[in-house]
C-alpha cells in the first residue's frame, strides 16, 4: 500500500456528526426505509482507533479507464451512447482541508435511465456500451475527476408515479472508517430534484443543495463535454489523538 | 457577532440504493471486465498472521426477511491488534492482512461472508483493552445513512466482560445482539434492524 509522501497521518478523533442534517433512518415517504430502519437510540461512541483509522487505497489498483464510463465497459472503437460529461471537484473535510489519496466509487444509469443490473425492472434499453461503474482516487490537493454520460431519469416503485431525478452515486472513503459514506450527486436545473422521495428524506434545503452538481461551462472541453463540478465534503477531525488520555496509562 | 469557525457542513447522505453491487462489487454482480477483481473481496494470503476464520451471517428487516440487496464492510486489527493504517501509530500491522473487507450479500439467500482472521486487542482511548471486535458498515436500499455496528466473540467471555465499549450500552439485555457465537471454523453475526433482537448501533 502506498502511502503519500507528504501528508502526515492525521490521528485526531472526528467531529461528531450532525444527524440532523443527515435523512433519518426512518423516512415514511422513501417506504423501503420503513422495515429498515432501526427503531432504538444509536449509543454515542467517541472514535477509538477502530474508528479513526481506516484502509489506504494506493493509485496503482487502478486501470487505465477506471475513470472513464464512456469507455471502460465499450467494445474497442465504440463508446457509450448518452451526453457526454466530466464531473470534477474536491474532496475536502469540514475543515476545508482536502483530502488526499480518497477512493471514489460512483454507479449510475445509462442515458436512457436503466440500470445493467438483474432486478432491474424499467423497459428503457440497455447500452451494449455502457456498464454504469468506475473509480478514481484523489490526488495530493483532494481533486478528482472522471467521465462519463449523463445518466437519465427512472422511474421506481415506490408511489405509483415517482421518478429518480439524474444522479450519480458516490461512494467516498476518507482517511478513517468513520469518514466512510455513501451519497449522490444531482444535477443542476433538474426539476424532479424536488419532486424525489428519496432526495426528500434530507431534512433541509440548504444540505440538498449540496448535492446538486454546478455546470460549468469553463471547464467544459469545447465539442466534446459538458463540465459538472461537485465538491463532497467529509467529516472533519480533532488534531491529536487521545486528547484527554489518562496519566500512565 | 464572533468570527466564523469557517467549517463546512458533511455531504448529507443518500441511500446506496438496490444497484449498491453494480458500483462496489461489479463483478459480483456480473459487469465483467472493468476490474480485475472486486474490492476487498480478499483480506488474507497464505503469509498472514493468526487464526483464520470465516466471519458469515444475514440482515433482516423488521419483517424477519434478509436483505439481498445490502453491502458490508468489515475493518478489524490484525492477530497483534495493530491496523494496517497510516494512523495506525503504535507499530507496523501485518503486511500480509489488509483488515479490510467489504462483501454483498447475496441474491439466494442474502448471506454475507469474509475469510479472515480473529484479530488481537486494541487500547480504549484510555488505553484498558478492548475485547477483540471487528467493526462493520452496512448499506443498502432503504438505509438511508449507513449503519455503524461491531461484532464481538461470544466466546471470548472475560475480555468481553472487560469491555469499555459493551460496558456502555445501558440495556444490558441489548449486548448479546454484538455477540457472534461460534459456527464451525467461524462466527456467525446475524444482525437485525428492528424488533426485539436488533442490534446495537453505534453513532461512531
Ligand atoms: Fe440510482
Amino acid at each position: 500500500m502506498s502511502v503519500l509522501s507528504n501528508s502526515k497521518p492525521e490521528t485526531g478523533s472526528f467531529f461528531q456528526r450532525d444527524l440532523g442534517w443527515h435523512p433519518p433512518a426512518f423516512a415514511p415517504q422513501y417506504k423501503t426505509s420503513v422495515l429498515r430502519a432501526p427503531q432504538k437510540a444509536l449509543i454515542s461512541l467517541d472514535n477509538t482507533l477502530s474508528e479513526i483509522t481506516g484502509p489506504v487505497f494506493g493509485h496503482n489498483i487502478l486501470g487505465e479507464f477506471d475513470n472513464d464510463l464512456i469507455h471502460n465497459f465499450a467494445k474497442p472503437g465504440e463508446s457509450a451512447i448518452g451526453p457526454r460529461i466530466i464531473v470534477y471537484g474536491r474532496v475536502l473535510d469540514e475543515r476545508g482541508k482536502g483530502v488526499a489519496g480518497a477512493l471514489l466509487e460512483f454507479w449510475q444509469a445509462n442515458a436512457g435511465g436503466r440500470y445493467r443490473h438483474r432486478k432491474e425492472g424499467y423497459i428503457a434499453p440497455l447500452d451494449p456500451n455502457f456498464g454504469g461503474c468506475g473509480r478514481t482516487i484523489t490526488d495530493e490537493e483532494g481533486n478528482y475527476s472522471f467521465r462519463t454520460i449523463l445518466p437519465g431519469p427512472y422511474p421506481w416503485p415506490n408511489r405509483v408515479n415517482d421518478w429518480r431525478p439524474s444522479h450519480i452515486h458516490f461512494s467516498i472513503f476518507g482517511h478513517g472508517f468513520a469518514q466512510r459514506l455513501i451519497t449522490q450527486m444531482y444535477f443542476e436545473g433538474d426539476p424532479l430534484i424536488w419532486k424525489c422521495p428519496i432526495v426528500d428524506t434530507i431534512p433541509g434545503r440548504e444540505a440538498i443543495e449540496g448535492l446538486v452538481a454546478a455546470l460549468d461551462m469553463e471547464a467544459t472541453l469545447p465539442m466534446d463535454a459538458r463540465a459538472y463540478k461537485f465538491d463532497i465534503v467529509l467529516r472533519g477531525r480533532r488534531s491529536t489523538m487521545f486528547e484527554n488520555r489518562l496519566e500512565g496509562s | 457577532m464572533a468570527q466564523p469557525l469557517g467549517r463546512l457542513k458533511e455531504s448529507a447522505s443518500q441511500t446506496a440504493g438496490p444497484y449498491v453491487h453494480i458500483g462496489l462489487t461489479p463483478n459480483f454482480a456480473e459487469i465483467e471486465g472493468v476490474y480485475e477483481a472486486d474490492l476487498g473481496i480478499s483480506m488474507v494470503n497464505d503469509k498472514t498472521r493468526g487464526e483464520r476464520i470465516t466471519v458469515t451471517g444475514q440482515i433482516f428487516d423488521g419483517s424477519g426477511t434478509a436483505l439481498k440487496d445490502a453491502m458490508v464492510e468489515i475493518w478489524q486489527a490484525d492477530a497483534e491488534g495493530l491496523y494496517n493504517s497510516p494512523a495506525e501509530m503504535r507499530g507496523s500491522a501485518d503486511p500480509n492482512f489488509t483488515g479490510w473487507g467489504r462483501s454483498p450479500t447475496n441474491m439466494q439467500d442474502g448471506e454475507f461472508r469474509f475469510e479472515t482472521i480473529k484479530p488481537g486487542r486494541v487500547p480504549f482511548r484510555d488505553g484498558r483493552l478492548m475485547a477483540p471486535h471487528i467493526t462493520f458498515w452496512i448499506v443498502a436500499r432503504g438505509i438511508n445513512l449507513g449503519l455503524s455496528t461491531r461484532m464481538y466473540f461470544a466466546d471470548e467471555e472475560a475480555a468481553n466482560a472487560e469491555d469499555p465499549v459493551l460496558a456502555r450500552i445501558e440495556h444490558r439485555v441489548r449486548v448479546p445482539t454484538l455477540l457472534a457465537p461460534r459456527d464451525g471454523n467461524g462466527y456467525r453475526f446475524d444482525i437485525h434492524l428492528q424488533g426485539d433482537k436488533e442490534t446495537v448501533f453505534f453513532d461512531i
